[in-house]
């Protein structure tokens, strides 16, 4: 295996919209919101920026095609600006994007700028629409909740697990996170929620009901990176730097092959494999500090535990319920609150998780700071259980 | 040369509406109908139409035998989905048949489907032709035929070999009697008095056909063993048969009170029903009304006897599930319009030159089987699926129609758009191997769990309102009838 990319790009920059129904932004407002944030931030001018990867997904209903959205609400002259749009994944594969460009010396600082303006299509959820020409002559027109919902019926059936517990269990997965969201000033919905609300709530796709939902809402995160010599030459001393950067695609050999059993993601198993190589991990469970992981919806969290080899195989209920997630547990998850307080405009949620990782680490995370982390985690999966991009990011103290 | 039934099948849909729900609804206005109001009839799931219901018949139809030896599709009906695209083709494709045989639409009347049994009777020849008829008719709210119709569908296959009910003799009269019509762009039927229809029409038109076609092939009324007359007046078929000297208990059921009559498919289904509980030796008389009158007589053979078991009307009437929700089926019909949010107004423009490519893949539901290592896939691609063989351009078309298979996971959604939620759907493991991301359909909540056995059936994938199109594809349906549900 290649060196790989850890602590070759640092980041020394970091902003993040309010997340919510912005009814009073475009999403012009929330990039330049995220942006100034993170320019303040690191410390430069504007016009140092070399080169622009622009995060956003559902061009339909919100920017249009291409980078432009980006260049020209930034005004970026004369730079190269590319749009990168990899479902859930959309957001860190725009991290990505300019951390190879800082890693391969094609340019010193570059900016990865994620954004998504939902709340223009009148309805709650996610867009519906044509899928392409082929696969709406077949593929069920379900929903995002009805995908990922399947995920229960089979992690039931393979473990044992009644659909009583389970319920219990992802309703705890999604009370913690509302604890949390309770704490960020810039998460979408910010009230604790009872768990009788959260268990009782009205159904949306079977067993998931409302609270086992994640939100929809708009919002901006973005990143600035460069080299740590390029840090330290700025006159950063805290400098935290990227450890290991991961994508794994499906094949077709879940959607179309006899072997998966619809219980857990196989992307994810493999990209936190390479990834703990990467960064140089031995014990996740020991060595991450904290996690933020693509809760869409509650069940996809609590599979994840198993499959970032956190939870051991069929044990992630355990410890769920023993509050091994939660804020004062061992490994927090979505200490900001996760998808399920922010809602989840898709090309933002990678750069806003690695946003908080850059918070805690730095020590800025106020009211939910935790003591002392050393490595984040965070976690996209974009599409469904059976068909999936799945990335993984690495974030730690440059030493 | 003696022509003749090759074999039989049945469709009715599993819904079969109670029909107090029917006079319940209208008992403000009006009270009358619920003299009416007796036993059920069956309606489509919204994912119905007389192409989905013909298919069905037809699979029935076939099964247990080769379909390369079809050489034509006829397919009759008064509710046909397209007025111009032959329906005939979809079912053709549906069923996966040859490219080179011959296929026919034949509308217009309720003997659409005796008059293309004559037909195919008649122009036998090389290779069978499949007959279906179907019918989904509509019907206004509080009308008669609301209470009477019903949707079904009946297939035969007719040729010169294996006959199991041989034509004797066939006589038509043609005359322009108007009892009901169904004029250009109009939903519904408007018909005349009930008692000039029985009097001029079915007492005096059907007997013509009858009494010609006995003398024509000499037969006596008393060695007929089955009198298949669909009429929904009571009382016709008996006098007619009576007339006739044929014995009373040789008058069919219509099956009014379990099904309703299913407009030009009801003479087919009524003569499918006989052929399953008929002897070698039975004679057979059909007759159907309709702008003048078809009758048929068949002769029943040694070879009924060795036709392999399929559902035929008896299997298709077991399947059934009571539904006592009359708003569900004038939304089904389309007879109300119901507020189905932002989500149901996506637009289901379908690409024809990407259906037209991918026809054997999504109408006839077929996927490719690695000639190297044996794997059966969906959909079918240029590299094998199977991780340890990925092989190139190795895979031959494999049908998964009629592959059993089982529920792998699944979900009831009430957020997706359906006109029948919550919407069931699910990865579907098929025993011969391969997996798919399916809809369900005829399904109940309860009904399915991970392992449940499904059958696949082809229904309505999305209609295209605006633009008065509708795409088809395969679903999964439980095989349990869901009756405990």
């Amino acid at each position: 295996m290649a060196r790989g990319i850890r602590d070759k790009v640092a980041i020394i920059g970091m902003g993040c919209s309010k997340f919510g129904e912005r009814w009073d932004a475009n999403a012009e407002d929330l990039i330049v919101e995220a942006f100034n944030e993170a320019l303040t931030d690191a410390g430069i001018e504007k016009n140092q920026i070399e080169a622009a990867w622009f995060g956003t997904a559902f061009d339909r209903v919100h920017v249009g095609a291409s980078a432009l959205p980006l260049s020209t609400a930034l005004r970026l002259s004369s730079i190269p600006v590319t749009r990168v749009e990899n479902m859930c994944a959309t957001g860190t594969e725009a991290l990505r994007g300019a951390t190879y460009a800082v890693a391969s010396g094609a340019c010193d600082i570059a900016l990865a700028l994620g954004v998504e303006k939902l709340k223009d299509t009148g309805y709650g959820g996610l867009p519906a629409g044509s899928r392409g020409p082929l696969p709406d002559l077949w593929v069920p027109n379900g929903s995002a909740p009805g995908n990922f919902a399947q995920l229960a019926t089979a992690y039931s059936a393979k473990h044992g697990v009644s659909a009583k517990d389970l319920k219990e269990a992802i309703g705890h997965v999604s009370w913690k996170s509302h604890q949390n969201g309770a704490k960020n000033a810039k998460a979408h919905l910010q009230k604790p929620v009872p768990m009788e609300t959260i268990l009782g709530a009205q159904m949306i796709a079977e067993p998931l009901g409302l609270f086992d939902c994640c939100g929809v809402s708009d919002g901006s995160a973005c990143a600035i990176v460069t080299t740590p010599e390029i840090a330290k030459a700025l006159g950063k001393h805290d400098i935290v730097s990227i450890k290991a950067l991961q994508l794994c695609l499906s094949d077709g050999v879940e959607s179309t092959f006899n072997t998966w059993d619809g219980s857990h993601f196989a992307t994810t198993r493999v990209a936190a494999k390479k990834a703990y190589e990467e960064a140089g991990i031995k014990d996740p469970r020991k060595e991450l500090s904290m996690i933020e992981v693509h809760d869409c919806f509650s069940i996809t969290e609590l599979v994840t535990m198993e499959d970032l080899y956190i939870s051991a195989e069929g044990q992630a209920v355990k410890d769920v319920m023993d509050g091994f997630y939660d804020a004062d547990g061992p490994v927090p998850c979505q200490i900001d609150g996760g998808l399920k307080c922010f809602g989840h405009p898709i090309g933002a949620s990678g750069l806003r998780m690695v946003y908080e990782v850059y918070l805690q680490l730095l020590g800025r995370a106020g009211p939910r700071q935790l003591k002392n982390p050393t490595f984040g985690l965070t976690h996209n999966l974009g599409g469904a259980p059976h068909s999936n991009v799945s990335a993984i990011s690495v974030i730690g103290r440059y030493n | 040369m003696t022509t003749g039934i090759t074999a039989f099948g049945a469709y009715i849909p599993r819904l079969r509406l109670n029909r107090a729900s029917i006079a319940a609804a209208h008992k403000w206005a009006m009270p009358g109908l619920r003299g009416m109001a007796k036993g059920e009839r069956s309606m489509c799931n919204w994912d119905e139409d007389a192409i989905t219901m013909a298919v069905e018949a037809a699979r029935d139809c076939l099964t247990g035998r080769e379909r390369s030896d079809i050489g034509g599709v006829f397919f009759a009906s008064t509710t046909l989905p397209f007025l111009d695209r032959q329906n005939a083709g979809v079912i053709s494709a549906a069923l996966n048949l040859e490219h080179g045989i011959s296929s026919l639409d034949i509308a217009g009347s309720q003997r659409a489907g005796t008059s293309a049994l004559i037909t195919a009777l008649r122009s036998a020849g090389e290779g069978d032709t499949l007959l279906a008829a179907a019918d989904a008719r509509k019907a206004r709210p509080a009308s008669s035929g609301e209470m009477q119709f019903g949707h079904g569908a009946a297939a035969l296959t007719v040729g010169t070999g294996n006959i199991i009910a041989k034509l004797v003799g066939s006589y038509t009269v043609t005359t322009d009697f108007v009892d009901h019509f169904r004029g250009e762009g109009q939903e519904f039927d408007y018909g005349w008095e009930e008692r000039w229809i029985r009097e001029e029409g079915y007492s005096k038109i059907v007997p013509q056909a009858v009494k010609a076609v006995l003398a024509k092939v000499g037969v006596e009324g008393a060695k007929i063993a089955r009198f298949v007359m669909p009429c929904t007046m009571k009382g016709i078929p008996e006098k007619i048969a009576k007339d006739f000297g044929i014995p009373a208990e040789a008058v069919a059921d219509t099956m009014g009170e379990v099904c309703g009559d299913t407009g030009a498919a009801h003479a087919l289904l009524m003569l499918v029903a006989a052929l399953e509980k008929a002897k070698p030796g039975d004679m057979i008389l059909v007759a159907s009304f309709g702008q003048g009158a078809d009758a048929i007589l068949l002769e029943v053979t040694d070879a009924i006897t060795k036709l392999p078991k399929r559902d035929g009307v008896s299997g298709a009437l077991a399947r059934g599930r009571r539904e006592d929700d009359y708003m569900k089926f004038l939304s089904f019909q389309d007879n109300v319009k119901l507020d189905w949010g932002m989500r149901g107004e996506v637009d289901n423009k379908t690409a024809l030159s990407s259906e037209y490519r991918n026809k054997d893949m999504v109408t006839g539901f077929t996927g490719g089987k690695c000639t190297v290592c044996g794997t059966v896939q969906f959909p079918r691609t240029h590299y094998c699926v199977n991780p340890n063989c990925q092989a190139l351009d190795t895979q031959e078309p494999y049908s998964f129609a009629d592959s059993p298979a089982r529920v792998m996971s699944f979900t009831a959604d009430w957020l997706s758009y359906n006109p029948s939620p919550p919407f069931f759907y699910g990865q579907v493991q098929f025993e011969t191997g391969g997996r798919v991301l399916m809809g369900f359909t005829d399904t109940d909540a309860g009904q399915i769990e991970v392992g449940s056995s499904l059958k696949m059936m082809f229904r309505i994938k999305d209609y295209d309102h605006d633009r008065g199109y509708r795409r088809y594809f395969w679903k999964a349906a439980p095989v349990s009838t869901g009756k405990e549900a």
